[in-house]
């Protein structure tokens, strides 16, 4: 689940507020987003794509709010956006998706035994 | 409460996901004016956002290779699919992906072939927002639609929903309405599923139309225990241990998920994906951005370490059923409302195997293509009808027949997700067994219809509530029905095939459900 927005990072653009199919978060003052709705939060990560300022952070459990240290957090912020070659990584990571027929080609290779 | 939003359309289509905006898409290149109403926001929700949809892909030379294709998957429909319609589809896919070229950067490959089949989920829905946005459809985002508007003759004249960021509601009057609400997950935590409640199908059952496949709705992906990613890719290589490390016999291939069910119901399994070679652990980053993801923030190293896994269950969404199509043109049994995409039933393509992201993906995109211009076709053809009186369709959790009382939302869900997702209960089925969860979802159904209020923006959940509930007893009267096993649907009382059941099968109804088996062999839609 959505687990907190990095003040230090966060531009308040809105994009967040706009983009969640879960309508997890609301505008608060100055327009910073603000986590309205946590448990409502459908773990896709999907916010974090369209922040250009890398600000959020998307716990994996899907089940339990677990706390979540920023601090700790902070050097995993930002690792979708740029692994997925959005905003200015568009030229630094190739979208290599294309990939998965041969992939899986190679798998069911792998798990049929030889004769 | 404000004053409602009311606007006016030829088409409306209710969900903004892949087949709503395929649909959107095709009824404004018709000429028709297009607003999509979607529950989140048109471009992060649904299934195909967060997924890496692959297409049915085959290409129209030689003929023989088609035809070949086409054979061997209705050899595994099970007698309930219909050649006909995979050709259609087969060629509106390959003739309309690459048509999104201007929106999509389309990979080459390494031997310098552009690469249509697969994209990647998040760049596929945000082109295909660009792409509705472009032909100048009106997007109504955070805006779950409730419920229909028939005309007095039964005709459908729009829908009535809620913009929950504003706070009021929006009524959309239509010449015709395409549901593209997608499957229903019944709340397993199916990544990216968290809107495919199935309230779709329930707007459109009080509106008078019924489904199809139903039964089949025992699809599960693997995932790390607690977790959402069920993006499977990596799984193909993995290995399955048990509590005490033991290696469980469980391989890839069509038995891995019942294996795998098997050896959950026992007690915790443990994967462990070292068989993964160098070279593709190095690149899953750049193909499977999101299946690293939950790794890296769990301190897990999945090709070294072994890690718990689970099943989350795809109810409709990579299982088969959905509303009935009457025509060619995707039409429901209610003139002016038309499906497409998961919120269809798939059976037409897929018979009683699931379709996997392949036919899925190449059935939300042709289907809404059909749905789309056949809507345009009619409310251009026949005009919106503004001017006559449309009534308001919805009845579980909007309008209580008794007196309104309190209503347990969170207890509903629960229900419908444990009846639909827990494994003794909908992967391994047994006739008895689907009988006591069909009354005690009828129960909670009519408990919610009977006495369900809410106001504002709370009536979404009512309604989610009320759509799990309603497609979980089509699903167990259906798999009730059908006394055998065909294809994903396996009944443990009834193991084999039986040729009395070799047609679809037919489901609705809200007060009390029913069924009914089509004349054999499968019907031919028109």
């Amino acid at each position: 689940m959505i687990s907190f927005v990095a003040e230090d990072r966060c531009e308040p653009c809105g994009a967040c507020v706009a983009v969640c199919p879960a309508n997890v978060f609301e505008a608060g003052p100055g327009g910073r987003p603000v986590i309205a709705r946590q448990t409502q939060c459908q773990t896709c990560f999907l916010c974090e794509l369209y922040c250009p300022a890398d600000a959020l952070y998307v716990d994996p459990d899907c089940e339990t709010v677990r706390p979540v240290d920023p601090a700790q957090a902070a050097p995993l912020l930002g690792q979708y956006r740029r692994e997925s070659g959005w905003g200015e990584w568009a030229d630094v990571y190739a979208n290599e998706h294309w990939r998965m027929g041969e992939i899986f080609a190679r798998a069911r290779a792998l798990a049929t035994p030889r004769t | 409460m404000n004053d409602p939003l009311r606007l006016e359309a030829d088409v409306l289509v209710i969900g903004g996901g892949l087949a709503g905006c395929w649909t959107a898409a095709a009824a404004a290149q018709a000429g028709a004016s297009v607003i999509l109403a979607e529950k989140g926001y048109c471009g992060t929700s649904g299934v195909t956002a967060t997924a890496g949809p692959s297409h049915w892909w085959v290409p129209p030379e030689p003929p023989a290779a088609r035809e070949q294709a086409i054979a061997e998957r209705h050899a595994r429909g099970f007698g309930l699919s219909d050649p006909a319609w995979m050709a259609r589809i087969l060629d509106i896919t390959w003739r309309t992906l690459p048509t999104l070229a201007p929106f999509y950067r389309f990979s080459v490959d390494d031997q310098g072939q552009v690469q249509h089949r697969g994209l990647r989920g998040p760049e596929y829905m945000r082109a295909m927002r660009a792409l509705v946005e472009h032909l100048g459809v009106t997007i109504l985002d955070q805006s779950p639609a409730l419920e229909l508007l028939t005309r007095h003759d039964g005709t459908v004249a729009g829908a009535a929903g809620h913009r929950r960021q504003e706070g009021r509601d929006w009524i959309v009057r239509a010449g015709a309405v395409v549901i593209a609400t997608g499957g229903c997950a019944f709340a397993s935590h199916l990544l990216g599923a968290g809107n495919n409640t199935g309230e779709g199908l329930l707007m459109a059952v009080e509106a008078g139309a019924d489904l199809s496949g139903m039964e089949f709705t025992n699809y599960y992906t693997v995932a790390p225990a607690g977790t959402t990613m069920t993006r499977s890719m990596a799984y193909t290589f993995g290995r399955y241990f048990d509590a005490d490390d033991r290696e469980l016999g469980i391989h890839p291939g069509p038995d891995m998920n019942r294996a795998l069910g098997e050896a959950l119901l026992k007690g915790p399994v443990f994967c462990r994906l070292d068989r993964v070679p160098q070279d593709i652990r190095e690149r899953m980053p750049q193909v499977q951005p999101n299946f690293v993801l939950t790794f890296a923030r769990q301190g897990i190293d999945p090709y070294r370490d072994r890690f718990a896994v689970t099943l989350r269950a795809e109810g409709t969404v990579r299982g088969i059923g959905g509303l009935r199509l009457q025509d060619q043109d995707c039409r429901t049994r209610v003139r002016g409302l038309y499906a497409a995409g998961d919120a269809a039933t798939r059976e037409l393509v897929a018979g009683a195997t699931s379709g996997g992201g392949n036919q899925n993906s190449a059935w939300a995109l042709s289907s809404g293509q059909i749905a789309g211009a056949a809507a345009a076709g009619l409310a251009l053809r026949e005009g919106r009808g503004v001017q006559r009186i449309a009534y308001v369709a919805g009845r579980a959790g909007l309008r209580p027949s008794a007196g309104a009382r309190s209503f347990d939302v969170g207890a509903a869900v629960e229900l419908a997700r444990r009846e639909m997702g827990d494994l003794d209960k909908n992967m391994f089925r047994r006739g008895e067994d689907l009988a006591a969860s069909l009354d005690r979802l009828s129960s909670a159904f009519a408990e919610l219809a009977t006495h369900g209020s809410a106001l504002g923006g709370e009536r979404q959940r009512l309604r989610e509530a009320a759509g799990m509930l309603a497609a979980a007893r089509w699903s167990k009267a259906s798999a009730l029905a059908r006394a055998e096993s065909r294809g994903m649907h396996h009944r443990s009382d009834a193991p084999a095939s039986r040729a009395q059941f070799a047609s679809r099968q037919r489901s609705g109804g809200l007060e009390s459900v029913w069924t009914r088996f089509e004349r054999q062999p499968a019907e031919a839609v028109p």
